[in-house]
């Protein structure tokens, strides 16, 4: 049954290999960079969503803390940007714990308003500490990435190495679910009694969950530190964990590749409305910016109503529902 | 004390004013069947609850295998020995019958979140081994035919018994059944007798909370009879459906 999975991450690879030279422009290049930061959050949220039933409405702060983390250490201090990107982690980490042990062990959806409060005091501390964070100018002149004295210095090298980062990302998040911790979470997810009473330690379980989440979006935000050379707080507000959640939403709670679709999906989005206002007003109609939220509205909503399962299992469950007609025909028509 | 495998002495539990659990003393021998019976809200499945760690005792102590549980988490106890099925079937809809199973596998199985994210798991030689142990309990029980099937979507009898298969999966020395038999019809009832006297023939001691009288009788080597959350009598099947006390507080005399 996970055989799958793993031939999924072979044609995923062939297709991020193939897509640059189909598109060939820079700027598009660099929205399927931005859409990777997003994909790599995505795919531990949805470790946290799908797999152990939990919300979690701040993880653009963790974006946050490893984006932060970078600049500062490698701007400021003059680290190695490897060892910032560490030590990002081991804050969001200690963060994500000191989130995570008092909400997690309580049933319910209490993670959900813990990393709410969360997620507006890291942006505050972001915006406020103008001494420590650049406040609202941000921190600029982050160096670029270096493999091996090998700098990771245009659009192209950059898509490359940050979908090797996701698809590693990946591997690590099929492993963990058809594993024996990927079935204790299931099983949390699907009576928290009863896998108690199987000796899980359900609290545990999503604690660990929960910093694993958290560490994605961590190095998400140190690699998107380094790829723009310049932050600001704008990019890890309380409106970009939702946009998150609702990428991982969009793509179906219940499976990584929901999150890893919903995420691109919803990244580039913003490109094809872009397109579409351009049309739009070539033929004399006004298209305001604020329109693009009424679309994302709509889209989450139509998601919600239609595909609870999100667009993956939708169009899975569409072919099949095609297979079946056309099956039933032919044999019919025998 | 070497023939008890669950000593329950003097446990209390109460629930703001009212008393569920009233200084009840309780021995369970080991490998034989035991069955708590009692008028609604006698406090059966409270005891349940509190020998499974999902409640802790106001007071008083349980004895497992020479070992205080009291107060102990579900998930310990789990470990210890206990394994338990839900009055209300408590099975994971979403996963396969298999899956179900494995899931019993759990405390005997060790691999960590680590480990298993660096290799995929038709690499890992444990979870291949969890899958052949389940297969052994989902024959036990029967359900081979239905092994891919969702959970959620058999009947309320076949869920019941990958509860039990779960259970036994995690080789319980002791398991706790809360009314098995609720809901099954009569085929199905007399099946499950069937199994429980096979899980006995596998030593495994089974206590269970239940309201179908005839498989009680049918299937028990002990009765405990509890009401107001006291025991009012023990004993055989056939004294205790002679005595005294628990016919007048079935009857309501």
């Amino acid at each position: 049954m996970g055989t799958k999975d793993y031939l999924g991450i072979i044609w995923f690879s062939i297709i991020l290999v193939v897509t640059p030279f189909i598109i060939g422009n820079d700027y598009y290049i660099g929205i399927l960079v931005f859409a990777a930061f997003n994909c790599l959050s995505c795919i531990g949220l949805s470790l946290l969503m799908g797999y152990a039933g939990q919300i979690s409405l701040g993880h653009a702060a963790f974006l946050g803390i490893g984006a932060y983390s970078s600049a500062l250490l490698t701007v400021k201090m003059g680290w190695s940007p490897w060892l910032a990107i560490v030590l990002g982690i081991i804050l969001a980490v200690i963060m994500a714990l000191v989130i995570g042990i008092p909400s997690l062990r309580l049933k319910g959806h209490y993670l959900a308003m813990a990393t709410l409060g969360f997620g507006s005091i890291i942006h505050i501390v972001t915006v406020a500490a103008v001494d420590f964070t650049g406040g609202p100018a941000g921190i600029s002149q982050i160096p670029t990435l270096n493999i091996f004295g090998f700098p990771i210095n245009s659009d192209v090298k950059y898509y490359a190495f940050i979908w090797i980062i996701v698809v590693i990302g990946l591997f690590f998040a099929l492993n963990i679910i058809h594993s024996r911790s990927g079935r204790a979470l299931r099983a949390i997810h699907g009576s928290e009694d009863a896998a108690g009473s199987s000796g899980i330690h359900t609290s545990r379980y999503k604690i660990r969950i929960f910093v694993i989440s958290a560490i994605y979006s961590s190095i998400a935000g140190s690699f998107y530190a380094h790829y723009v050379n310049y932050i600001d707080p704008g990019p890890f507000g309380i409106m970009h964990s939702v946009l998150l959640v609702t990428m991982v939403a969009v793509g179906g709670m219940h499976k990584v590749w929901g999150a890893v679709i919903g995420s691109i999906l919803l990244s580039v989005l913003p490109e094809i409305l872009s397109t579409i206002s351009e049309v739009v007003e070539g033929y004399g109609i006004e298209y305001k910016p604020d329109y693009d939220t009424l679309i994302y509205g709509s889209i989450l909503l139509a998601i919600m109503l239609f595909l609870p399962g999100g667009i993956f299992q939708g169009v899975g469950d569409g072919f099949k529902r095609l297979k079946k007609l056309f099956t039933r025909k032919t044999s019919s028509a025998v | 004390m070497n023939n008890t495998i669950l000593e329950i002495i003097r446990l209390k539990k109460t629930f703001g004013g009212v008393i569920a659990v009233n200084d009840l003393d309780l021995t369970v021998a080991k490998e034989s069947i035991t069955a708590v019976i009692g008028p609604n809200g006698a406090g059966k499945t409270t005891i349940f609850n509190l020998t499974a760690g999902f409640l802790a005792p106001t007071s008083g102590s349980l004895i497992f295998d020479n070992q205080d549980i009291s107060g102990k988490k579900s998930y310990e106890i789990a470990r210890l020995g206990i394994s338990r099925t839900f009055q209300h079937v408590q099975i994971f809809p979403e996963m396969t019958v298999l899956e179900n199973i494995m899931i019993g596998r759990h405390v005997r199985s060790r691999a960590g979140l680590f480990v298993s994210s660096l290799l995929p798991y038709f690499l890992r030689k444990e979870e291949s081994k969890i899958q052949e142990d389940a297969e052994k309990y989902l024959e036990f029980v029967g359900l081979q035919p239905v092994s891919g099937k969702h959970a959620g979507e058999l009947s309320l009898g076949n869920q019941r018994m990958v509860e039990i298969a779960r259970a036994l999966a995690s080789e319980p020395k002791l398991l706790l059944l809360d009314e098995p038999a609720s809901g099954l019809n009569a085929r199905e009832t007399l099946l499950l007798g069937d199994l429980i006297n096979k899980i006995k023939d596998t030593r495994i001691t089974v206590m269970l909370v239940e309201h179908d009288m005839e498989l009680v009788m049918d299937i028990s080597d002990h009765v405990a009879v509890i009401n107001f959350g006291q025991l009012i009598a023990t004993g055989t099947p056939s004294s205790v459906q002679e005595n005294q006390d628990v016919i007048s507080a079935y009857l309501g005399e």
